[in-house]
């Protein structure tokens, strides 16, 4: 008890010197949580601990009073003050508390496959608090509604509604909106209405509770947790569809607690309901979930402008997207509008402009704080929900528990059978049995209901403690029983699972098709359905919204294209990233090359194929315009820039630099085996294929083609684009001579890879001419420095003009292999280009 | 119209009805737009489609027209095109856009997946030899972009080109150098649209086509 005492007083807490230093910080942690987080929190606790402060110091005194009257001290050369720090150290604690926990339990194989996450979070919640209480210390209130409302939540809801799977959210959009609206408001009549007509039972001692105590415990008791079902249904792998019906429902009943909540919060105070408090309850419904989403949109608006204008900074970009959606959780809160919606909306609507905008390096940022975020919030809130568990207080009823978890369960069958009846003969792709027990079982109920609970006036409503109790039951009810009964349940039940497949470039092909001629039967039928308003809203979103939001031209780039430059993309990098291809994507895969799929032509004469080609002149002055940008790399590597984020390459060690270096050398082996693929010889009268075969194992082949960059390119150039987006990487590139071509290097590394792929794929024809230019000239340079290296060098170092670029590139050269940049900043950036 | 003569168009509904599963009332809607489209003739041209000006707008316009003509789709089993059709034959075309029925077996469902995809199939298979091959996939990606402008038609065909070659890996695995892909076969093409839930999303609604949205679906 007396380290305790002394804990409180700053002065005193020097004597702790002497004392073990990790029984201190121990306690010190855990005595300072009561202290901070419950001074943040509701007023009674603080409160509590002001006089308990008070208590504490009045026996310290005489130790202070020691202290203090000592006139006369060597000045001291260490001091602790714990007091200063104790705010952030606590929490910086219980974020790495949360975070080990979260790396334990992956460390443990078979535990995670048996237990959901969020179960065992708890569970270490318990026994945190447990062990907080052993130590005979008051446990922190640490789920207090401010915290949990303001700085927990809102990364979990962004993370949600950033990556919301638009497509199949709006499809069952009705559905989604019948479930979380009027299903919700069921559930919370139905067990608020029941649990009162229990209460009224004599015998059950409960007849002190009235009707809207009881209506506004049902209402929050009622919602499904958007935390709690996400935490779950992330582990089953379910089906998209029954994915975003229940996880669509957790995200929009919001509005409806929010709405009920108020009401009957309002109304216990009151006593009174009229059939105008009704009216503006609905009145208040449609305000808070519409504001809600429309403060969300013009937020979202916002932060796709602004993302218009970053080109410069690329740095701060992901900030602007994480301060504008919490502006806009936090400016909807401050209305009573429903944040959640907000936030959904505000992620919904700026993602695909913002995605646009910013570079790949800073969506990379964006994706993994919020992924960050929110996986950190949510393990802390899974834990802070077992602290508080054994903070208590506690009334136990059982009579009331016992019905709160049956009327919850029982509410929620049928409801979902219900609704589902009368959707049922408005959707096309009708619900099963077995979704509608998927849906009806994955209603958890988590840490909203609990802080909306705690936010309850103790005064206005005696029973606090009593809902409170029921609350954390049916939250670990739904959690421990249907969370860990859920995935055996739909392995049992054969529900079909979401399947594992990246979308394919075919896919989205056919996605697009399918779209288009759906569109046209509804026209032909003259029945303007979904497909036609969904049509139309394209059209609109192309011409006009997307020519204000994005940068540049890339607002004219058709989604097939943009997804299609992506994938492409990377393959690109997943291809420099594994070093030259030790495995190489699967996406467009290595092992069929164009050469299968070519339809089996006589290649055309040589006459036509003689092409644009760039003459010894031209490719010389390529060449300086790539040194040129190699050395201004070089010279601006050396200058420190705080507000970029270019990594000086030699500090990336000496044998950092030879791993790269062995990487280059297999990828240019890599280059070469893939060169021999593409080129044809076009005077060979053989078939493209057998020339192609024999070219492979020819190591001469080489040179011939080394040869055609300078002579009549024996290319095929019939089928790649010029447009394709390797060459419009070299195109723009060589136009645009002395531009800063920090990229260049990168866009060299990743285009020349990328294309090595490429010629595996598409790679014929002009684009890839050209490509093999540009890879010629990367080879060549690379050539160069394997030279100043001594190192052997593949036959691409006896490039004819390779030996007269001496000098020490390869900064250049390391970037070009090790950062994975992406290619398309520089695009990006052309618009504002003096 | 005479009373015997709408009597006899009622018998003619319900035996369409049993054939191609759309209610009494989906069909009657269908005629009525049918009549719309063809000028109350009997038979529709593509001139008739062409003039509905919502397809303006439609990059595979062409395409979606070609497949109300095409003979394959009409369930005979022959192949090649028709310059007219009829309202049974607009129908039929019309059956591959049914949504999928309550309670199917699984193997009703695989059927049913197949004709649809084999609707699809068709709209690409221009040639009508059972393959798709590279000129034919190339040309469905470029209408796909042709509403996308120049860049569209130049990406067109390094999209063709790579979806193409995603076809032959994932269909063929590994391949020699010198062994060919001739194209994609209807067997290749259920596979990779594996994860595609066609039948889930192959659909219109028939319903609710009332006459104030019918008219307005043609300028007249």
């Amino acid at each position: 008890m007396s380290v305790r005492v002394v804990l409180h007083s700053p002065s005193g807490s020097r004597s702790f010197l002497e004392r073990g230093l990790l029984l201190l910080v121990m306690l010190i942690f855990l005595e300072g949580t009561v202290l901070t987080l419950g001074a943040a929190s509701s007023p009674d606790i603080s409160a509590q601990d002001n006089t308990g402060g008070h208590d504490h110091r009045g026996i310290a005194g005489s130790h202070d009073h020691t202290n203090y009257t000592y006139t006369k001290k060597a000045f001291p050369v260490l001091s602790l003050d714990y007091h200063h720090i104790q705010v952030p150290f606590e929490i910086s604690l219980w974020v790495l508390l949360a975070s080990l926990m979260k790396l334990g339990f992956h460390l443990i194989p078979r535990l995670s496959s048996i237990v959901p996450e969020s179960c065992l979070l708890i569970v270490v919640g318990l026994l945190v608090g447990g062990l907080i209480k052993l130590a005979g210390e008051e446990v922190p209130p640490v789920l207090d509604s401010n915290l949990f409302f303001l700085c927990l939540l809102p990364p979990i809801i962004l993370d949600a509604g950033y990556f919301l799977p638009i497509r199949p959210f709006m499809e069952n959009i009705g559905t989604i909106l019948m479930f979380a609206v009027v299903g919700t408001l069921w559930n919370a009549f139905f067990v608020g209405g029941l649990l009162y007509a229990v209460c009224q039972i004599e015998g059950t001692y409960l007849s002190q509770v009235e009707l809207l105590p009881c209506l506004l415990f049902g209402s929050i008791i009622s919602a499904v947790d958007p935390v709690a079902v996400l935490a779950v249904f992330e582990e089953i792998h379910i089906n998209e569809l029954l994915h975003i019906l229940v996880f669509g429902e957790s995200l929009l009943n919001d509005a409806v607690t929010v709405v009920l909540y108020h009401l009957f919060e309002e109304y216990s105070g009151a006593g009174e309901v009229t059939p105008m408090d009704v009216v503006l309850g609905v009145i208040c419904f449609l305000i808070v979930s519409l504001g809600g989403i429309a403060v969300g949109a013009i937020y979202g608006i916002l932060a796709a402008f602004t993302s218009r204008f970053t080109s410069h900074t690329r740095v701060i970009e992901p900030l602007f997207m994480f301060v504008y959606s919490y502006m806009a959780y936090l400016s909807a809160e401050m209305f009573h509008l429903s944040g959640i919606m907000a936030l959904i909306a505000c992620g919904a609507v700026m993602r695909p402009y913002v995605e646009a905008n910013i570079s790949h390096k800073s969506h990379t940022t964006v994706k993994y704080f919020l992924k960050m975020w929110s996986s950190v919030s949510e393990t802390l809130i899974f834990i802070f929900l077992g602290v508080a568990t054994v903070a208590g207080p506690h009334a136990w009823n059982w009579t009331f528990v016992s019905v709160t978890v049956i009327l919850c369960l029982v509410s929620r069958v049928i409801g979902v059978v219900g609704l589902t009846f009368i959707i049922n003969k408005f959707r096309i792709v009708k619900l099963t049995t077995k979704d509608q027990f998927i849906v009806a079982y994955g209603g958890l109920r988590g840490a909203i209901a609990f802080s909306l609970g705690y936010l309850l006036d103790k005064d206005l409503f005696p029973m606090r403690t009593m809902f409170l109790t029921a609350i954390i039951t049916e939250i670990f009810f739904t959690v421990f029983v249907q969370g860990m009964t859920i995935k055996p349940l739909v392995d049992l039940l054969a529900v079909k699972k979401k399947q594992e497949a990246k979308r394919s470039i075919n896919e989205e092909i056919h996605t697009q098709f399918l779209d288009h001629l759906l569109t046209g039967i509804e026209d032909i039928c003259g029945h303007y359905g979904h497909h036609h308003w969904k049509d139309k809203l394209n059209r609109f979103n192309k011409k006009y919204i997307k020519k204000c939001l994005i940068a540049g031209e890339r607002y004219k780039e058709p989604q097939l294209i943009a997804f299609y430059h992506k994938m492409e993309f990377k393959q690109a990098i997943e291809l420099v990233e594994s070093g030259g291809g030790v495995k190489l994507p699967s996406a467009v895969p290595s092992q069929v090359s164009m050469q299968n799929i070519q339809p089996k032509k006589l290649p055309p004469p040589v006459a036509e194929r003689a092409l644009p080609q760039f003459t010894k002149g031209r490719e010389e002055e390529i060449r300086k315009i790539l040194r040129s940008n190699l050395q201004k790399t070089r010279q601006r590597l050396r200058s420190y820039n705080r507000h970029t984020l270019v990594a000086d390459p030699f500090e990336d060690g000496w044998n950092d630099f030879l791993l790269k270096k062995q990487r280059l050398i297999e990828l240019e082996k890599k280059m070469t085996e893939m060169s021999n693929y593409l080129t044809v010889p076009g005077a060979i009268p053989d078939s493209p294929t057998m020339c192609r075969a024999r070219l492979a194992s020819d190591p001469n082949a080489f040179y011939n083609i080394k040869a055609s960059s300078d002579g009549v390119p024996t290319i095929q150039v019939d089928l790649a684009s010029p447009q394709s987006p390797d060459s419009v990487n070299m195109l723009n590139e060589f136009s645009k001579e002395g531009h800063t071509g920090q990229g260049l290097g990168q866009r060299e590394g990743a285009t020349g890879k990328g294309l090595g792929q490429r010629e595996g794929a598409t790679g014929q024809g002009l684009g890839q001419r050209e490509g093999a230019t540009g890879l010629g000239l990367c080879q060549r340079e690379g050539a160069d420095r394997d030279e100043d290296q001594g190192l052997m060098m593949k036959p691409a170092g006896k490039g004819e003009k390779g030996e007269e670029e001496g000098g020490n590139k390869n900064p250049g050269l390391m970037r070009c292999l090790s950062d994975p940049g992406p290619s398309n900043e520089d695009e990006e950036d052309e618009p504002f280009l003096p | 119209m005479g009373a015997s003569q709408s009597a006899g168009t009622e018998h003619e509904f319900q035996d369409l009805a049993d054939r191609t599963g759309f209610s009494l009332e989906q069909i009657g809607n269908i005629n009525k737009r049918f009549r719309q489209l063809s000028n109350n003739e009997e038979t529709l041209s593509r001139e008739d489609l062409a003039s509905i000006p919502a397809l303006d707008n439609n990059p595979i316009r062409a395409q979606i027209i070609n497949a109300f003509f095409d003979k394959r789709n009409l369930h005979q089993n022959e192949t090649g095109t028709v310059q007219e059709i009829g309202f049974e034959e607009f129908l039929m075309v019309m059956t591959h856009f049914r949504p999928a029925a309550m309670g199917l077996t699984e193997e009703e469902r695989e059927n049913l997946r197949r004709e649809k995809l084999r609707f699809l199939f068709n709209m690409h298979d221009t040639d009508s030899d059972g393959t798709i091959n590279l000129e034919e996939y190339r040309r469905v990606v470029e209408e796909l972009l042709s509403k996308a402008g120049t860049i569209g038609q130049e990406t067109a065909k390094a999209i063709a080109d790579a979806a193409m070659l995603e076809v032959a890996s994932t269909t063929r695995g590994k391949m020699e150098p010198d062994e060919f892909y001739e194209g994609i076969t209807f067997e290749n093409f259920l596979q990779i649209l594996n994860t595609f839930d066609i039948e889930t999303r192959m659909h219109v609604r028939f319903l609710h086509m009332d006459t104030a949205t019918l008219r307005c679906g043609k300028s007249k």
